[in-house]
């Protein structure tokens, strides 16, 4: 088969990597550059700074808030969404009650239901869906509190969005809504591909559920979870997040920069305050955290892998 | 019921499970376990009846409000509407510029979902099947895509884009979308090239014909099945994309269906048309939702087999 062969090589890869390496590559090599000039933006002159950009942004007291909530979204979304996601996919699989002459092992009634509504969320947009909770979250007239005055907590009327303590909750809540039924999917998926003689053994040995769940099925399912928690912590880190905060809270950034993101964070800097240098030094720090937060959960996560 | 003498295939620790056994089934303690697991069956289904209707809640809310008048949207949230206002959906159809939106939106998805599974697929195939110097490097080239914020990249691509006269038009947006659609769709579908046998390209190729041929004929209609699960997974990105849309793409006139929605939102703070706005939510809500429902098994396979490989 070596007839012509680089030719085609060169010919099937030019289209694909000239594209990829033009509007992908190319702008992460520059943009690390530009973050160490001072690049308005708006005009095509400027000049090399060193590190000033670098020293700047540990001076900037937004920036430290945005990597706090940052941190946070990366820490407690992947802990929230796959805990509650393991959970619901354990139950809808194994959790079924043994009923005579079924199998060792099922779901509980309706599995399947629970499993295509759940993944509801994970079709639509997340712009949609941020849009959708903004107006569920409105003080006056939201759903949210409409239903608490409705059931007789009259007093109980937070403001949510609007409140600087609680918006950053209210954001991520939604994208734990958002996410959860991917991970549920995703898990049974995994859970489906045990082999029953390993659940059969337990259950001889009388093990319970949270045994079973534990010594069971968490171990043979940890590539799968770890996995998950990455894709998860970079989804909090990236795209999504910057979604539900630019359309959801105020500023946007929420009320005294509650909800601010780094995300959001270059975003303002480069395309409304015309820092782009600043603003790519700030996307360099994002780079970082999205880099160390994947190495250290799959160095903290490495275990045996097991074969069955 | 004698457990310790039987031998627990159980990959971690067996020693344990086996120990944590209450041996002597005693029948006030087994009454006992048994209304616990009652307790705890009640609780399980509990959680998850509840987690269904707090998915389903908000969007049937979205579905009522939408057929609602402004006035019973503010005073009472949760009411059902007087009447079915269809007059919603018509304004938000016309006046509020979602049939521009959606038409956009098809056009920059369809263009974006051909070229990214052409394109896509050619590479994947050459790196799959091919040994040549710099194969491993390009593929992770590709690869790391995956991991990076891609908003570090939007601010300089922004200018990339402008000086190149794609700003603001929907080829431009096409490139754009194929180009970060490529990590994934070359990460699939080479796994997924490496599966397929080689004897019947062999055969092909010995009868004459060339690689670009036997690309066409033969790896595509063979590659399918995966072609079809990564071209779901792309629609999907590429439908709902949010990002870089937002910051590519500021002509009003050229609005995809998300930001178009977010615009609209913002601006009805002075126009006073939420009636009409979550008319246009609905409405592009529920294509995506029933293509879900119809073709639930394949979206499902397709978003899920790229993190379990």
């Amino acid at each position: 088969m070596q007839h012509g062969k680089y030719r085609f090589i060169v010919g099937f890869l030019a289209l694909p990597l000239g594209l990829y390496a033009l509007f992908v590559v190319w702008p992460f090599i520059q943009s690390i550059y530009y973050s160490f000039t001072d690049w308005t933006g708006l005009s095509p002159e400027f000049k090399m700074v060193g590190f000033d950009n670098y020293k700047r942004m540990f001076h900037d007291d937004i920036f430290w808030k945005s990597l706090q909530h940052s941190l946070l979204f990366a820490l407690v979304l992947p802990l929230v969404t796959i805990g509650l996601a393991l959970f619901f996919a354990f139950m809808i699989n194994v959790g079924g009650r043994r009923r005579r002459g079924g199998p060792v092992i099922s779901g509980v009634r309706g599995s399947s239901f629970y499993k295509i509504v759940y993944f509801f969320p994970q079709v639509l947009s997340i712009a949609i869906v941020s849009l959708l909770f903004a107006f569920a979250y409105n003080p006056d007239s939201g759903a949210i509190n409409s239903l608490l005055r409705g059931v007789g907590l009259d007093s109980v009327q937070p403001l949510w969005l609007g409140d600087p303590s609680l918006a950053l909750w209210c954001v991520m809540a939604v994208l734990v809504w958002s996410t959860v039924g991917f991970f549920v999917v995703l898990f049974s998926a995994g859970m489906a591909s045990i082999p029953a003689e390993l659940y059969e053994a337990a259950l001889l040995d009388g093990a319970s559920r949270a045994t079973t769940f534990f010594r069971v099925t968490l171990p043979l399912l940890w590539d799968t979870v770890q996995s998950g928690w990455v894709y998860m912590g970079i989804l909090a880190l990236g795209a999504e997040s910057f979604a539900v905060v630019q359309i959801m809270t105020t500023g946007p950034g929420g009320p005294d920069y509650s909800t601010t993101v780094m995300v959001l964070y270059v975003y303002q800097k480069a395309f409304r305050d015309g820092q782009a240098a600043y603003a790519t030094t700030i996307g360099v720090a994002l780079l970082v955290v999205t880099l160390a937060f994947a190495a250290i959960v799959m160095r903290l996560g490495r275990r045996e892998r097991l074969e069955y | 019921m004698k457990t310790t003498e039987t031998s627990a295939p159980l990959p971690a620790e067996p020693g344990a499970t086996v120990s944590k056994v209450d041996v002597p089934p005693a029948l006030p303690a087994g009454r006992k376990k048994k209304k616990e697991g009652t307790v705890l069956n009640v609780f399980s289904h509990g959680m998850l009846i509840l987690w269904a209707f707090m998915v389903v809640m908000p969007l049937l809310w979205a579905v009522m409000t939408s057929f609602k008048d402004d006035g019973a949207i503010f005073n009472s949230p949760w009411s059902l509407p007087d009447k079915l206002h269809f007059d919603n959906w018509a304004r938000a159809w016309t006046d509020a510029n979602m049939s521009d939106y959606f038409l956009n939106t098809v056009l920059v998805v369809g263009g974006s979902l051909i070229g990214t599974l052409v394109l896509g697929s050619m590479a994947a195939y050459v790196l799959a099947r091919f040994d040549f110097p710099g194969n491993r490097f390009i593929y992770y080239l590709f690869i790391g895509g995956m991991s990076f914020p891609i908003m570090l990249a939007l601010v300089p691509l922004f200018y990339v884009v402008n000086n190149m006269g794609l700003l603001n038009t929907i080829h431009g947006l096409i490139l754009v979308y194929i180009a970060y659609s490529l990590p994934f769709t070359v990460f699939f579908l080479t796994a997924f090239f490496r599966t397929l046998p080689t004897s019947v390209a062999e055969a092909a190729f010995v009868d004459g014909a060339s690689h670009t041929r036997t690309f066409f004929q033969i790896m595509l209609p063979m590659a399918k099945p995966g072609l079809i699960s990564v071209g779901i997974f792309n629609f999907l990105g590429q439908w709902n994309q949010y990002m870089l849309p937002t910051v590519l793409n500021t002509d009003p006139d050229k609005r995809v269906l998300t930001q178009g929605l977010v615009q609209l939102a913002a601006s009805q703070g002075y126009k006073g048309d939420w009636s009409g706005l979550f008319a246009g939510l609905v409405m592009a809500m529920l294509p995506v939702l029933a293509a879900y429902i119809i073709f639930q098994r394949q979206v499902v396979a397709g978003l899920t087999a790229g993190a379990l490989k």
